[in-house]
This record gives structure tokens, sequence and C-alpha cells, in this order.
């Protein structure tokens, strides 16, 4: 158990005109810590994802992000580029939506080697190697490797943003509805997917999503927010079964059993 | 070890529910139990008294509304109703060990996995883990060939045997075990009876709710009787 988070943030405020989408909002992601924020849309669940990650300003508070060197760097202080390295390097997104985060004009071991050129791989034969390798552990064939993403089906497409965002082995990763609009089928299987590489890599992972499900399933700690504010948190199955809040025990009871 | 491995003091439980009005339902109030190393405490009491709702508290699956919950962990004394949910996680994986009444199946997952997974996290490695769980589940007359099959489909008793095989591998110093023989048949009962006289012998403090008279007299030392409370009689906790 490590000590030092991996991610710190404190003092979160943010307001779209009169409504506030983050609310004194405070967190903490430790390495090898799956963290999900759970909530209903309009909850600020996104926007708090969007400012953790630098891609939002908030009005108020601080983000502090601890690298692999152990150095402190302050997210929305440390400039674009610096930024933009990190993205490369030792973060990673998973999109909801796998058109934001592959591009589907590119091959699909392209997509997955490309990731790699950027952290300066540059023998071709060990970036297709590496590349099959990945498609391998998404489960996709690694004969379709040269077929575009376009082609592939929503389920193959998720797997494949998976492929391309863990190849570089981030640290960190930031993933928005990760399931959020496949069939319930293929669901399941990006979702053992998921757990597995994300216990065997060790990553810190900030899940977003709407789904107890998914959340019981791939956190072991959970976030609730309402309005822009966390109102309660906790180790998932705490939350999940002995809700405190009356928000989390309305999100738990309206849950249709299976 | 100066007498005890799992405590708890004045320990209270109030359930409120905000979507029915905020209405409170009192389940457990100055609970003082103590569970020494090797020693095995059935909890006792009619259906409705909490003894489930104490089971989850002790696991820290439900939060306690009052009171301690001591557990020897790493050699010093943790309060679990004061832990946060990364201590707690460290505790489940090192120290307290839970079986519950049914397995949590996950999707795709294989037997072999679900009962090696906790010896992998405790550092074990994949093949030594795998091998282990193989020899408990084959004890618990698992046929190799359900060993490679994810449990959902599988019969309730076999699917507790999984689930036996999950909470005893580890050899957790504290061992939580809810109503762990309900669905097996007489020869797996008494392979689950084994378990738990094998795991007392190894220093393991166990509190556990058995039905199964036969099985609790085998197994237990002695009986903590949770009396109920009047407000809680409709609770089904």
């Amino acid at each position: 158990m490590s000590d030092a988070p991996i991610l710190e943030a404190s003092g979160l405020d943010l307001r779209f005109g009169a409504v506030p989408a983050l609310d004194g909002v405070a967190l903490g992601v430790w390495p090898g810590e799956v963290v999900a924020i759970l909530g209903e849309s309009g909850s600020g669940k996104t926007s708090l994802l969007r400012v953790l990650s630098g891609a939002l300003a908030a009005d108020a508070g601080e983000v502090l992000y601890r690298n692999a060197a152990g150095a402190l760097v302050p997210v929305h202080a440390a400039g674009e580029a610096a930024l933009r390295r990190l993205a490369r390097t030792e973060w990673g997104f998973v999109h909801q939506n796998p058109r934001d985060g592959l591009r589907l004009g590119v091959s699909a071991g392209g997509n997955v080697g490309e990731r790699l050129m950027a952290v300066g791989a540059r023998h071709y034969g060990g970036i297709r190697a590496a590349a099959a390798e990945w498609l391998r552990r998404v489960e996709i064939d690694p004969a379709r490797m040269d077929d575009l993403p376009r082609d592939f089906s929503g389920g193959m497409q998720q797997r494949l943003q998976i492929a391309r965002t863990l190849v570089t082995r981030p640290r960190l990763v930031f993933m928005d509805e990760p399931t959020g609009g496949l069939d319930v089928s293929v669901q399941a299987r990006l979702l053992d997917l998921i757990r597995a590489l994300v216990a065997d890599l060790g990553l810190a992972v900030l899940l977003v999503t709407h789904d107890i499900a998914v959340a019981r399933l791939l956190a072991h700690r959970l976030v609730v927010m309402r309005r822009g504010r966390v109102v309660e948190h906790g180790l998932t199955d705490r939350v999940l079964d002995d809700p405190q809040h009356e928000y989390t025990q309305l999100l738990v009871s309206s849950v249709l059993a299976a | 070890m100066n007498g005890w491995a799992l405590r708890t003091e004045g320990l209270a439980k109030t359930f409120t529910l905000h979507l029915q009005g905020g209405a409170r339902l009192p389940v457990l109030h100055g609970v003082d139990l103590s569970v020494a190393p090797g020693e095995c405490v059935a909890l006792a009491g009619p259906s409705g008294a909490g003894k489930s709702t104490l089971m989850r508290c002790l696991y820290g699956n439900y939060g306690a509304e009052g009171g301690r919950i001591l557990l020897r962990h790493r050699g010093e004394a943790v309060d679990l109703t004061a832990a946060d949910a990364r201590l707690v996680r460290e505790v489940r994986r090192e120290t307290l060990g839970h079986v519950s009444q049914f397995l949590r199946v996950i999707p795709r997952v294989p037997s072999l996995d679900i009962v090696a997974e906790p010896l992998v996290a405790r550092g074990m490695a994949l093949d030594a883990a795998r091998q282990k769980a193989k020899d408990l589940l084959s004890r618990l007359n698992m046929p190799p060939a359900l060993h490679a099959l994810p449990p959902a489909t599988f019969s309730g008793g076999e699917q507790q045997r999984v689930n036996l095989a999950r909470g005893f591998a580890p050899g957790y110093p504290v061992l939580l075990l809810d109503e762990p023989t309900a669905s097996l048949d007489a020869a797996n009962r008494d392979v689950a009876v084994a378990l738990i006289r094998e795991a007392k012998a190894a220093g393991a403090a166990v509190v556990g709710i058995f039905h199964d008279t036969d099985v609790r007299d085998r197994v237990a030392d002695r009986l903590f009787t949770i009396e109920p409370r009047p407000e809680a009689s409709r609770s089904a906790a």
C-alpha cells in the first residue's frame, strides 16, 4: 500500500452560469486503485473527470498529480505542453465513444502502434509485434491488424481503444462510461477485460459511470455525486450495501434486479 | 497475541431509511464480542435479531453507528469503524476473510481463478495459487472439468463450494462464515467442518452463523447470543 496519492484534488468549484457543476469537491486516487465517480446525468461527474485531467479549468481549487519521478505536478498550472506530454506518456483516456479515442481511418495495428511511436519507439518490427500482442490481449484476432476500425463492431472498437490506451503502460487512466454505448453481452466481456488488465498492470483508474453494476464490478472505492457535490464516498460494497445518504439510497433502490 | 484477534466494544447499528420518511431501524446495540485466535464463536438468536447485520459490520460491509470493531492486523489493533477504505481493503486482503451465503459471480472468470485471486492478491505466484485452488476445489469434490468454467451455471451447492474454497484458501487469521454449509450435501458438509477445524488449529479466530446445529456443535466453542431489540422486530436483517 502506497501512502502518497497519485492524484489529489481539493476545493474544486465550477459553475456553468447559475448551475454549480462542482461544489467544493475533494478527491484522492492512490496507485493501484480504481475509483468510480457515480451519479446521474447532470450530477457533475463528467465535469469532474475533465477538471481532474486538466481538460477543463475550475473556478477554484487545485489538482495535483504525482508523476513517475515522484514530483508533484499542479495540473492546471502545468501548461498545455506538459499536459500533452502527460497524456501521451503517464496518462491514458478511454472515452465512451471509441471514435473519440481512435483514428478510424488508420489501421487497428496503426492505432496501437502510433501511441508507442509517440513515446519514442522506432523499430517497425518491434512496434508491429507489440501491437499484435495487445490486439490479442483485448481479444481481437491479430489477423485483423491491417483492417480499419471503422469496419469493427462497437465492442471491438472499444477493445481496440483500450489496447491503444494501455500499450504505453500509463500510470493513471481516465475512463468515461467505457461500456456506455454497448449491448449488455458485449459490456460483460469488456468489463471482465478491463477488470483483468487493471489488476495485472496495477493501474490507477478514475472511472465515471452512472451504472451501479459497472461500479460494483470494477471499482475499489466509490464517490457518489449529486448536483456538483460529493454526497457519499467509501469502499464500494459499503456504499452500495449500506448507503447512508438519501440520494445513494435512491440510486441503489432504483436498480432493477436481474 | 494477548487474548483476542477480533473484538467489538459497544457496537451499535441503526439503519436510517431516508426513502421511508427517515424511519430508523435500530438493530444492534452495545455488542461486546471478543474472539481469541483458534476459537470459533457461533452467533445465536432468533431470526431478525441481527446476526447477519453483525457479520456484515464485522466485515466492514455495513458501517457501524457507534462503538468499535478491533482487529489484530499486522500485529497492531486496527479499528475497522474508523479505518479508511484503503486500509479496509488491506485488512481484507491480509487478515479478514469472509464466506458469504452466496457466491457473487463475476462473468467469464473460471472457478479456478475465482479461488486463486485472493492468493495472487497476497503475492503468491499465479501457478502456485492455481495449484492450491485446484487442490482445494478437488477436496470439495469439484470435478476438474468444472474448474475451468465460470460458476454462473453451477448449482447452488457447487457455487457454494467455490465460495468456500475462495474463503479458506488464503488462511486468514480472522474468518467470518455466514451459513457456510447451507446448500451442501452431507459429504461436503464434512469437508467444510474439517476446513473450519483446520483453520482453528492454525490459529484463526472464526465467527459463524450456522443454522445447521450439527455443524455448529462440531465446530463452535461457544455461542454468542444476540437479543432482538423490540423495535427491530420488523427488520429483515
